[in-house]
Formats: C-alpha cells, structure tokens, sequence
C-alpha cells in the first residue's frame, strides 16, 4: 500500500456511490429490535422497486439514538426513520420517488442530535463496518500513512502529549506521558494493548465504537505502536461483544490484505502485528495488571503496581494500554493537529467523551458531546429527561467505581476533575440516570453486590469488605440495621478504599460513599432504633 | 549494589537498594506484621497487613513487595495502619469459621498470634458461617477449608519449591477456594509428591499432618527456609 | 506407588471417549493452531466449551496434558472466569442483562419471575435439563433495556410476563 493507492481506493468508493443511499444500522442496539430483517427488506424493497442503480442500501454502525431503533437514515435528504419494521420499506423506499408516508421521522435538529460533537464517532452510523474501503473513503489510514511518512515516532509522541489527550478509561491519565514512558524504555520487545474490556454496567460506548468503526481504533493502535515502537498488538474484548470480536476480525484480515498491518506497514520498515484476545466474563480484567494476566492465559488476578505495564507488562515487557475511546481519538489528532484537538474541550479535559445514556430517561443511546458540557445539557436537554413526566433525581457516573450525582448538582460541567470533585469519576462514559421511584440505598446495594461478584478475591479487604458492606446494606434496605451498622460502613468503605491492592476495591465503596453523602436521609429513614445494650455479635471466647 | 537511606519509624536505616521496605525493616529490628509474606517465595501483596505509610505518597504501600526509596519517610504504626490491620483481621474471622477452641493450631497459629498482638479482642461483623469441607483423602495431611485465609503460601510453596504445581486457587472472590488437581479429593491427586511443604506454609490450622488433635499442630517453619537457601544458595544451614 | 500414578497420568491424557469423538480431533488442531502454547489456555478453553457445550473434567484433563499444564491450573482459570460452565446448560437459556439500566428498569422483576416460576436460581439449570436461567453483567444493549438474551438472541424491553410467555412457549412445544 502506498498513498497513491489509498487515494485511488478512496475515489473509486466515492465514484461508486449511488444517488440515494440507505443506512440502516446494524449496531447490537438496533440487531436486537430486528434490524437484520429490516436491511434484508430495504434490499428486497429497492429491487422491486427496480431502484437498484440509484440506490445503496448500506448496513452501517450505531446511529445514537437506540431506544427508537431500528433506525434507517437517508442520503441526501437528510431523513432519519425511526423504528422501521421490515414491513416498512415497500413504503421506505417509495419516498425517494416523493410518495408521501406515515412513517415515524426523527427530528434531527432535535438537541439530542445538535449538541453531539462527533470525533470519535464521526464515522459511526456513516461507514459500513465490514468494508475497509468504506473507511478509506472517509480519509481512514490517511493519518497512518501521513504518520509513518512524515513524523518520527517521537514526534508523534509529543503531538499527542501537546493534544491534552487523556486516558478515556475512567482514571484521565494523560495519553502522551503513558506513550512517552513506553517509549522511552529500550526493550527488544514492547507491546501495544486495546483494552476493550467494557465492564462497567450500562456502558456501551466501546462496544459501538468497535462494531460501528472497528478500523479507527486499528489505526490508532498501529499510530500508537510505531510511536512506542511496539510490534505486537492485542485487542482484549469481552465475550459479551460477539458483533464487536466479528468486525474486528474481519477488519484486522482486510488492514492485513491492504499492508496496513503485518510486516512494512505502508511499505516502511515498521512491522505491526494485532490478535484478538477474548475476555471471559471477568470485570477485575479491566484492570491492567490483571487483563495482562488473562492476556498470558492466567487467572486475571491484579498485582500490586510498580512496576507499571509501562516498564514491565506483558511477558514482562513494556507495554502500552490504552481503552478504545483513546485510540479513537488518535487518528484525527494526527490529521487535524494537536492544537485543533486541544482547542475543544475545557482547560485540563480536552477533546470530547463519549457517553452512554440509558436509565430513566427519554432518550437512550450514545452521545458524544465536548467535554466541559453541563450534565443538565445532557440528561434534560438532549436526553429529554425523565420518562412519563417522572423527576430526575440522579445521574450515575462512572459505574461501580463512580458515583451517584444529585440533581441539584446537573450545573456540574463534565470534566475529570468536576466529576471527581463531587465523589464520582468520568469513568468509561456510562451515564444511568435515575428518577424519583429509584431507592438510592439499593442502588448502593447493587453496585455493592457488583463488586462482590465481580472481586478476584485476592486481597482480604475487597475479597472480605465488599461482601461484608454488602451485608450491612442489605440489612439496611430489610430495615434490620441500626446506626451502629451505618458507621461500620462507613468505616469498612474507608478501610477498603485505602487498603485494597487494585482499582476495584479501591473505588468499591464510591457508590455507598457517593449515595452516603448525597441521600443520607434515604439511609437514615430505613434504620432501626438502635438497642441500648450493644448487641453481643460473638463472644470473644468464641474466637480465641 | 547502591546503598540507600531512609527512615522508619524515625529511626535512621541503610538498605540495598533491592531491598523492600519489609526486609530493610526486619534488618533494623523493627518488626511489621504480615500474613501472606512467607521467606522464599514471590510476595503477592495480598493480606494488606504490612501496610506502611510513606510521607508525601497519598497510598499506603505493601511493604513486602515496595522498593526502598533514598530519603522515604516510612510509618509502620500509626493509629491509623493499627485500626486497618485490626479491620483486615475482624474481616478474615468473620469470612470463614476460626473457631480456635477446636483448632489443630490453636497456639502454633499466625492468624491467632496477629489478634492478640494487634488487640483484636472483638468482632464487630457478622459471621458469614459458610459450610466448607474438611479434605481428609490425603494419607499423611488433611485440608481444613473453614481455616483457610487464602494467603495462597502453600499455593505458592508448591509451585515455587517443590514445583509440583498441584495446589491453585479456584473460583474467585468470597467463593475462592484451595483446590489440588481439578479439584480432586487431595489423595486422589496425581501430581501431588506429598513432600509436605504446603504443610509447613499454612499459617493456620487449614493444613495439618494427619492425626494431630487440637492445638498440637506444631509446624517446623525453619525447615522450608532450610530448603530455599540449600536450593538458592547452595547452602546448607541445619 | 508414585510409580503407578505417573501411569495414571498418561492414559488420563486421551480419554476413553475421546476415541471416535470428532470433537477432541477438533480441539486437538486448534491447540496445535496455538502451537501448544501455555499462554493460550484461555482462548483453548474458549474453542473447547464452543465445541463441547461445557467442560468437563475429561476434557480439563486432556487441555492440561496438551499445553503441558498442571491440571490445577486448567481449573483455576476455568472456574475464575463466568464465561465458562462446568455443568451442561439447559436445552434453552434465558440470560437476563442485570446491568444498571436493565436494572433500574426492573430486569430484577424479570429475573424473580423466572425463578419463581421455574424454581431455579439464576445460574441453574432446571433438574430436567430444559431450561437454563443467568444473568449477565451488562451485554452493552443499554439502550433498549431491560434486555433479554433468549438461545442467543437480544430481546428488547422485556418484562416478568414477556419472559414468562416466551419460556412457557419453548417448553410447551418439547425442546
């Protein structure tokens, strides 16, 4: 592959292009409302009509807005088709010739639509996932190519250093000084890793990304590698994704088949190599220590850091782990610039988050929008709030390791340190909002047990804590506890919080905590009296 | 080898820089307790007990596994660390059923010894009171699972000594468990050599030899170092 | 007696129904795929359960031999991860998402319904190996939840009754 060819695939795909095209979203949300059946029927549909020269009907990624889905959009009119039912298209396809129809259209100057920022997702709900030189003709590998001809690896380093990008995975540690530490390291073998690991409950925008876009994050990890110089790549995903693993593998075989991966990628003397490796249904693998572990086959077990991934990974090489998101975001930093990408976003949050909105609220689905954008912007606004005239009462950030946000606190930009200010985290971008039937305690309760379930065991606090806080909130929510049971909680979540060896159960109390400060009185109404006598719980003779 | 500096507990120490805070500690005669450390084996940093406190890092750090540092201000015993340990241990007698009374090791046992030299007279949590087997298939030793701390030594003495590789953790978090084999009866297992070692790792009365009665589970710990420094640094030191 | 242990070691290797079983010939390629590779384990044990359903001990056995693994170790990362079972499943599975937007919107319900009905807990599978109920963490179908997961396929926006009718249905008409 050379630019000449890259450009001549590029204008054969735009030549290729018919008059209308119908992109129907093949994203998990819109599969599972029978989507499959609906782009079988638009095929059908077009060539009854006998339309078939003037009209591509184009299976595409996540179109954002899932709880109306199936969704079919059409070129150039700019329509969106809401909950399309294969019965439908006959009808679909007759308002190309202008036949009016009753079917539900979406408004696209609806907030939903206007406040998104697309960089990440911009080629989401356009590009056929299963065709590379759909990317190509989006200007995919435009950036790689411009990068392994132009840019040494430390410059592009420091491009993506002076871009202000951060960690999209929950902790916003900055991409650049993560790229430049593995850099630096003289290893005769590093590795690139794409943590695709998305375990966080209600989070699922890696997930879009990969079946929507799966060539984007390649190229981000093929920039990432020949900046670290990295030859061996490896994409953890979970098992749950089965659409996502597929795409990937088919992209992975097309990038191979063009020279964009394997040996002189882009016909330079870098060689680049990506597996997939599939998660087994283990949350603690989204931890790097431990999705290292289950990379080299073992029980995905965390241990304790230094020594970084960044100095001794896998195999006990250096190793570069990023989340999805991240990757995404490196091919337009290289083709637009850092300062371009540093010009979005708020002073120490730059670029934009993609958000998965979902709970009680009217709009479901994925968001992108600038970082620094007011919560009440995404959940009132352009997730039209509650359902059924229902009242917001929080927004759920950050999943088991994050927090619950009042309402009174929507005003709250969303950047890393606004959201950490108030006792949650940015997390991997699932937001869940809650309304006023949602009981706060077992919310706290849920994510409790979450932890729990999901705990590797190996540390006493998290193995021990969590089971024991979760007992505590459980006897709460029966109205068994007493205010000598909420300050044992309170004392376990601080405990486990500063003693556990790894992330999960060191961000496992949040959720109480968060919930603790914000609707304490949500606790305080569910406690018992408490007894004047302190219960004897064991006879100390019992023990020893 | 670089030598560094730093102080524990105020007390000025000099270490090999290779040195972690656990072994520059024991060196200068200040003691911090662990559980899951065992000499000879990897350290996994896993009962959280050796907790330190280093001024100017806002994490407590394992002293078993952190590198001495040139300057570190290091605290082994504030209040604070005291109250966490004390939880660790309230945590690990109410997760399994350590009735010491009718224990084997009642007297020999570590998890005992660490209660009573931390003062955790009480517990404060619930019990859990899981129903856990006793492995007795095995003819020399037996495996008493309501014991059991899951500091995973014998796991790793097995592995890392005798290189057998029979012993593993199965499932995961509270429901984690010692398993020979594929969770085969111990007896039945065919790769275990019944060397022993496991025996003499467990710092409970999880494991024991076969026949002891409560409180006589007396275990010669010096015997696996014995071992390790013959192996390591040919060495033998009787 | 060591001695006729280390026998039993290797006739443990290739069980006695691996012979005329296609499906260990299958899985034996696979692993030379990996070229035997111990790091492999997971991705092994992943072919082996697409293959046989679920892994039994025979199969743990014949992993270990091939990737020159103890067998405690084949069954420490297999029991670690929920991806794998270790019993047969049911002729049909219900997996209900109980991720936090399935679950404020009530996917509990769903799951309660079910256990109530069939007498199972999440995770059993019913004594005459029809139905086999779980729950998942989050299949990422956040969008258009509660979601069901039935043989396979994700249903949107179920609820205890939805549930009830499509298991009834399945059991009604046999497997």
């Amino acid at each position: 592959m050379v630019l000449e060819e890259l450009v001549q695939i590029k204008e054969q795909e735009l030549a290729s292009r018919k008059k209308f095209t119908l992109r129907c979203c093949l994203a998990a949300g819109c599969v599972s409302s029978n989507a499959q059946a609906v782009k079988d029927a638009l095929d059908r549909a077009v060539k009854e009509a006998g339309l078939e020269k003037e009209v591509e009907v184009r299976g595409v990624g996540c179109m954002r807005l899932c709880c109306e889905g199936p969704l079919v959009a059409v070129d150039p009119a700019e329509v969106l088709f809401e909950k399309v039912a294969p019965a439908d298209c006959d009808a679909l396809v007759a308002t190309l010739k202008g036949v009016p129809s009753q079917l539900k259209r979406g408004d696209l100057t609806a907030p939903f639509f206007k406040h998104q920022l697309s960089i990440v997702l911009e080629n989401c709900g356009l590009v056929d996932p299963d065709r590379i030189e759909s990317y190509i003709a989006a200007d995919g590998y435009l950036a790689l190519r411009n990068v392994l001809r132009e840019m040494t690896p430390q410059e592009v380093v420091q491009l993506v250093t002076r871009s202000g990008l951060r960690g999209r995975g929950g902790a916003g540690y900055p991409t650049g000084l993560k790229w430049a530490t593995v850099a630096k390291t003289t290893s005769s073998r590093k590795f690139v890793i794409c943590n695709a690991d998305e375990g966080d409950p209600g989070a699922f925008m890696d997930r879009s990304v990969l079946e929507s876009d799966p060539h984007r994050v390649i190229e981000g990890m093929i920039i990432a590698a020949y900046a670290v110089g990295a030859d061996q790549g490896f994409i953890y995903v979970r098992a749950e994704y089965p659409l996502a693993i597929q795409r990937l593998q088919t992209a992975i075989r097309q990038a191979k088949q063009y020279g964009l991966l394997g040996s002189g990628v882009f016909e330079s003397p870098f060689n680049f190599n990506i597996e997939i490796r599939i998660g087994a249904g283990a949350f603690v693998c989204g931890e790097e220590t431990a999705l290292m572990a289950s990379i080299e086959g073992r029980r995905g077990q965390p241990r304790p850091r230094p020594p970084f991934p960044a100095e001794s990974g896998l195999w006990g090489h250096p190793t570069l782990i990023n989340n999805v998101e991240t990757f995404a975001n490196i091919p337009p930093i290289a083709l637009k610039g850092a300062e371009w990408f540093a010009g979005i976003g708020t002073e120490r949050s730059k670029g934009t988050k993609v958000f998965a909105l979902a709970g009680k609220i009217t709009n479901t689905g994925l968001i992108e929008v600038p970082m620094g954008t007011p919560l009440r912007t995404i959940v009132e606004e352009m997730g039209g709030g509650a359902p059924e005239g229902g009242q917001i009462k929080a927004v759920q950030t950050g999943g088991p390791s994050g927090g619950c946000i009042p309402a009174s606190q929507l005003d709250t930009p969303v950047d890393y340190e606004s959201l950490a200010k108030l006792g949650s985290i940015m997390g991997s971008g699932g937001m869940i909002v809650m309304d006023q039937t949602t009981n706060m305690v077992d919310v706290a309760r849920f994510f409790m047990e979450f932890c729990m379930d999901e705990s590797c065991g190996k540390c006493v606090p998290c193995r021990a804590g969590t089971v024991q806080m979760h007992h505590l909130l459980r006897k709460v929510m029966d109205r068994k506890a007493t205010s000598r049971d909420l300050a044992k909680l309170e004392e376990l979540c601080d405990m486990v919080k500063n003693t556990s060896l790894c992330g999960l159960g060191q961000t496992a109390p949040n959720p109480v905590l968060s919930t603790l400060r914000y609707f304490r009185n949500e606790y305080l109404e569910l406690l018992q009296p408490a007894p004047k006598q302190p219960a004897a719980v064991a006879p100390a003779t019992g023990i020893f | 080898m670089a030598a560094k500096t730093l102080t524990i507990d105020g007390q000025m120490v000099g270490a090999a820089e290779d040195q972690t805070i656990l072994e520059a500690a024991r060196d200068a005669g200040i003691h911090i307790p662990t559980l899951c450390h065992l000499e000879g084996v990897q350290d996994v940093g896993a009962c959280r007990l050796c907790l330190v406190e280093v001024t100017g890092i806002n994490k407590l750090l394992p002293a078993c596994v952190t590198k001495v540092t040139e300057g570190w201000e290091v605290r082994t015993s504030s209040e604070r660390l005291q109250r966490y340990r004390r939880m660790v241990l309230e945590l690990l007698f109410a997760e399994r059923n350590h009735v010491c009374a009718v224990c084997v090791a009642n007297g020999h046992c570590e998890l005992q010894n660490l209660a009573v030299s931390l003062g955790m007279d009480h517990v404060r949590f619930d019990y859990q009171h899981p129903r856990l087997d006793v492995d007795l298939s095995h003819r020399l030793f037996g495996m008493d699972h309501n014991r059991c701390v899951l500091c995973t030594r014998c796991v790793r003495t097995c592995w890392y000594i005798e290189g057998a590789g029979t012993l593993n953790v199965a499932g995961r978090g509270e429901k984690s468990k010692i398993i020979t084999d594929l969770n085969a009866p111990w007896g039945d297992s065919t790769t275990c050599t019944s060397c022993g070692k496991c025996v003499m790792a467990c710092p409970t009365g999880a494991l024991f030899y076969r026949g002891v009665t409560v409180a006589e589970m007396e275990r010669d710990r010096g015997h696996l170092e014995y071992i390790v420094t013959a192996r390591e640094k040919k060495q033998w030191i009787v | 007696m060591i001695l006729a242990k280390s026998r039993n070691r290797v006739s443990a290797s290739t069980p006695p129904k691996a012979a005329g079983d296609k499906r260990y010939k299958i899985l034996e390629t696979q692993m030379k795929r990996f070229q035997y590779r111990q790091d492999a384990l997971i991705e092994v044990l992943h072919r082996a359960q697409e293959l046989f359903g679920f892994l039994d001990h025979d199969l743990m056995r014949h992993i270990a031999h091939h990737l020159r693994l103890p067998p405690s170790r084949v069954f420490g990362v297999a029991t670690f991860y929920h991806f794998f079972n270790l019993k047969p499943k049911g002729a049909h599975s219900c997996v209900i998402c109980m991720g936090t937007a399935c679950y404020v919107k009530g996917a509990d319900k769903v799951v309660a319904a079910l256990e109530k009905e069939y007498g199972i807990k999440a995770g059993e599978t019913t004594e005459d190996g029809k139905f086999s109920l779980a729950t998942a963490r989050c299949i990422g179908a956040c969008g258009i939840a509660p979601a069901v997961v039935y043989d396979g396929v994700v249903t949107a926006r179920q609820t205890p009754e939805s549930a009830l009718e499509i298991v009834k249905g399945w059991l009604r008409h046999g497997s």
